[in-house]
């Protein structure tokens, strides 16, 4: 286990050699400018732009860039925005809480309200609960969260005005200041419903059918046939079965979570990694982009080796030697 | 399976969200634009002060940009989110009233030639500041700070966005510790440029000392100012938190305790969050098609109203004069390529005339309005005499008539052939849902004539950037579509566009603002008389002519005058003036509720 852990640790490092260098190459062909900003705005003239381009090193050719960018990064240093000239570590730390506070919660809950809703629609196959369980499935993963964003919206906002629609990254969360947790109750529940809607639907289809391909195997009749209660025999045995893919499925979702979510954090004003993201790539902010995205690769490559360790925890039949 | 999904969700968020920034970006031209005294929404110069207006009376002001700051300092801003957010803290000597004239901000007075300030020659300026301004670190403000923010501005190392303002500007220098003396390099008609309005934002010395030059990039990102307020905390890209600066130096202002300056988001949901749920004061350029902007702010409980002033930018659309045929290789675009048909004045006559302006500005509501003219912002010289040419008028049949002269026969397919060239226009601008509603009213009156137009859409940071093929500065298409306009008054930045000098080739990486490679020597003669001429009255004229002659000659077709600002403000806000040749934010110390 050990030797394997070791062999996907080094092979890792050339994956993420070559995603950084693919990332940079796009961001260095494709036609954006981080200039691009000042548009038509005669107040800065040609020469202006060739020194900000100067002083942002753009006058060197990519490959230079890369390789400078680098060797600044296996240091540590990830650059600075070109944009806002903020170091881009600090950006990222500015954002990520945003986003896991609520992705990460919805995430959460997603899983702990899949799981059961999926067990009992199995075991209750074609009963209403099943129907119903199908239903809001369907309508989960083939509603786009931008419009259930505006629809709740639109309800709780606009109509009811019971919740803000603009999420305060400013708001001082405190354990001890019921206000401002109620706050922050306030300003997440929508985007964290909207999420959860969406990610609950697909991992309750899932569940479902694991449960539904284990359910009329030999080892279970075998569980029954000595006499054990119906429930063990589902919790125990099914369960655990067919729980081996989905806890593979949760655990290669989780990079997904520090990923963001554009839509809902551009719906909600979330000033999460997903806005940064693309407000970054839209702005030509190459270091920004290279900053979050080679974070991504990393959690991806990571969560990947966990969830394969995951596999042989799980099911013993499968060894690592 | 999981992951797939989780990457398709990915891939279609990635494109809604780039959608909703690219609608975001827009032409985003000179920041300030402009007002008259006789416009409607234009308010008095300077607000009456109210007696009941008592420092820190007020709440929180929550001012929302669908554009996030970036910079705090407005010498390193990006567009204009950023000049407006540091306005609250760093000040300009004076302001930019909606009549375009200055307001004192620093400055004790308005140096003129009637007090001496400004020199019989017209080249220099003398200032005196306002006496005990101090920073809100407590130390004074001093003639040395003007001096200090003119060398870092001006270094090339610096690498300022505001550096271009201070071109023309010889020198900079302290006449005793109040009083800064600015001289430019030739007689100036506007001596006002430097120092004023959103770009003349005036840094500590003490602060910023040892941070000129290329060591810019790692000086403070929030700066000591002199304005109302001074920053609690900044995150770029999402929120500044500000409150009372304790020595800003009027006792009884501002009204409002603290303010959050929120950026992100798109701009029909900030005129939701001020027009409908009230989470707002104040919503920066609603670029909202009027059928959905109407609606909330005529609503009964409709808790906005608009805040808005003429302004010098105009949606208009160019026609390039170069053949942009890609079969031409290197050529392509090349001032000496002539294009095979728009070249002939009968044929833009027609194009011009083919515009019907009404539904176009029925679009853009409240936050614009038709027009045939190219250099606006001041009723003072906007020209009345566009209204009568014919090119201002929609006369399809007309038009047709014009081609028919031209010589220019439908072919098999109805489409014109023009002198063994089918007609056919590749008509270009930013993706934005208002402009792609735009080209296809423009289209379809086109399309009347005879004329085969193909609509593209190109992201507004590939747009306006320089890589690629899809740029307005490389113009590879017939014609293309966006707005412009001047950032001064004085129009000097903006008229320069239209001269045969500023036509640059592929050698000079397009760099030139002639877009439209249009060169008129009659035009020409009259820019120089223009820059040489000191006179207010005439150089008015001189504008109205040369805006006459663009029209005339269609290098470009006018459609719409857009206000700015364009912004949504609550009903309960008080003391707001719009005014176009500033930052909005101006005299947010006079707002109250």
């Amino acid at each position: 286990m050990g030797k394997y852990l070791l062999r996907r640790l080094l092979i890792a490092i050339p994956t993420l050699l070559l995603i950084s260098m693919v990332v940079y190459a796009i961001l260095a062909l494709a036609p954006g400018d981080p200039l691009s900003q000042f548009g038509l705005d005669p107040r800065v003239p040609p020469e202006v732009r060739e020194n900000i381009r100067r002083q942002l090193g753009l006058d060197q050719p990519w490959h230079v860039r890369y390789v400078k960018w680098l060797i600044a990064a296996l240091q540590g240093d990830l650059g600075y925005s070109f944009q806002s000239r903020v170091p881009v570590s600090e950006l990222i730390a500015q954002k990520l809480p945003n986003t896991l506070s609520v992705l990460g919660v919805a995430y959460v809950l997603a899983v702990l309200l899949a799981i059961p809703i999926g067990v009992v629609s199995a075991v209750k196959r074609y009963s209403f609960f099943d129907h119903a369980a199908t239903t809001f499935a369907f309508i989960g993963f083939s509603v786009p969260t931008f419009f259930t964003g505006i629809i709740l919206i639109l309800i709780f906002s606009v109509k009811l005005h019971w919740l803000p629609f603009i999420y305060q990254s400013t708001l001082n969360v405190s354990l001890f200041d019921m206000e401002s947790i109620l706050a922050q109750l306030k300003q997440s529940i929508m985007p964290i419903t909207v999420l959860t809607l969406f990610q609950t639907a697909t991992l309750v289809r899932f569940v479902r059918s694991e449960m539904l391909e284990n359910m009329p195997l030999d080892y279970v009749r075998t569980a029954r046939a000595k006499g054990l209660q119906e429930r063990f025999v589902v919790i125990r045995h099914v369960l655990r079965n067919s729980l081996i893919p989905v806890v593979t499925l949760i655990a290669l979702g989780v990079p997904a979570i520090f990923g963001g979510a554009l839509i809902t954090e551009q719906i909600f004003r979330i000033p999460g990694i997903g806005l940064m993201l693309v407000a970054a790539i839209e702005q030509s902010d190459t270091p920004v982009v290279m900053g979050a995205t080679l974070m991504f690769s990393v959690l991806v490559v990571l969560f990947n080796i966990v969830a394969d360790l995951l596999y042989g925890v799980l099911d013993p039949r499968i060894r690592y030697d | 399976m999981g992951t797939k999904i989780w990457s398709r969700a990915f891939a279609v968020a990635a494109v809604a969200g780039l959608t909703f920034a690219a609608c975001g970006q827009q032409a985003a031209p000179a920041a300030t634009a402009a007002p008259t005294a006789g416009a409607a929404t234009a308010a008095p110069a300077t607000p009456a002060p109210t007696a009941a207006v008592q420092r820190g009376a007020g709440g929180n002001l929550t001012i929302l940009y669908w554009q996030a700051v970036t910079a705090l300092i407005g010498h390193h801003a990006q567009g204009t989110k950023d000049y407006d957010a540091a306005r609250l803290v760093v000040e300009p000597l004076a302001s930019t009233g909606p009549d375009g004239k200055p307001v004192p901000a620093l400055a004790a007075e308005i140096p003129t030639k009637a007090n001496g300030g400004v020199s019989a020659d017209s080249t220099s300026i003398t200032w005196k500041l306002k006496p005990n301004v101090k920073w809100s670190d407590g130390t004074d403000v001093t003639s040395a700070d003007v001096v200090f923010t003119w060398k870092y501005v001006t270094n090339k190392e610096t690498a300022a966005t505001t550096a271009g303002v201070y071109a023309t500007v010889k020198n900079v220098e302290a006449v005793d510790k109040s009083t800064v003396k600015v001289t430019y390099a030739a007689p100036t008609s506007n001596p006002y440029l430097a120092f004023t309005a959103g770009t003349g934002q005036i840094i500590q010395e003490k602060q910023y000392k040892d941070f000129i030059g290329a060591k810019a990039k790692d000086g403070p990102k929030i700066p000591v100012g002199t304005g109302p307020y001074k920053v609690v905390q900044f995150k770029p890209n999402d929120v500044v938190t500000y409150e009372i600066n304790p020595q800003y130096r009027d006792a009884n202002k501002p009204f409002f305790k603290t303010v959050t300056f929120k950026g992100g988001g798109d701009a029909t949901s900030a005129a939701r969050a001020v027009c409908q749920t009230g989470d707002v004061d104040y919503a920066w350029n609603l670029q909202v098609e009027a059928a959905v902007l109407k609606p909330m702010i005529d609503a009964s409980d409709g808790k906005c109203k608009m805040n808005t002033a003429p302004s010098p930018n105009v949606e208009r659309i160019l026609i390039n004069r170069s053949n942009p045929a890609a079969s031409l290789g290197d050529k392509r675009g090349e001032p000496d390529q002539p294009h095979p048909f728009l070249t002939d004045l009968k044929v833009r006559q027609a194009l011009a005339m083919a515009i019907d302006r009404g539904p176009i500005a029925a679009l853009y509501g409240p936050t614009g309005s038709a027009t045939c003219n190219m250099i606006v912002g001041l009723e003072a010289y906007t020209s009345k005499n566009t209204a009568s040419m014919s090119v201002c008028k929609y006369d399809l049949a007309a038009a047709n008539k014009l081609l028919d002269e031209a010589g220019a026969a439908k072919g098999a397919d109805g489409i014109r052939v023009y002198k063994g060239t089918r007609m056919k226009i590749l008509y270009a601008t930013t993706v934005n849902p208002l402009r792609q509603k735009e080209q296809d009213i423009v289209k379809a009156s086109w399309t009347q004539l005879g004329i085969d137009v193909e609509l593209k859409a190109v992201a507004a940071g590939v747009f306006f950037g320089t890589e690629g093929n899809d740029t307005a500065a490389k113009f590879f298409f017939d014609v293309e579509m966006y707005t412009n306009g001047a950032s001064q008054i004085t129009q000097d930045d903006y008229v320069t566009n239209y001269i045969c000098s500023e036509i640059k080739t592929a050698k000079d990486k397009w760099s030139g603002g002639n877009y439209m490679r249009w060169c008129n020597k009659d035009f020409d003669a009259l820019y120089t008389q223009y820059t040489k001429e000191l006179d207010l009255a005439k150089r008015y004229e001189l504008l109205a002519k040369m805006n006459d002659m663009i029209v005339q000659d269609v290098a470009e077709i006018p459609l719409v005058n857009r206000t700015q600002p364009s912004d949504g403000i609550s009903k309960a806000l008080k003391g707001v003036i719009p005014t176009a040749w500033d930052s909005v934010l101006w005299n947010i110390a006079d707002w109250s509720k």
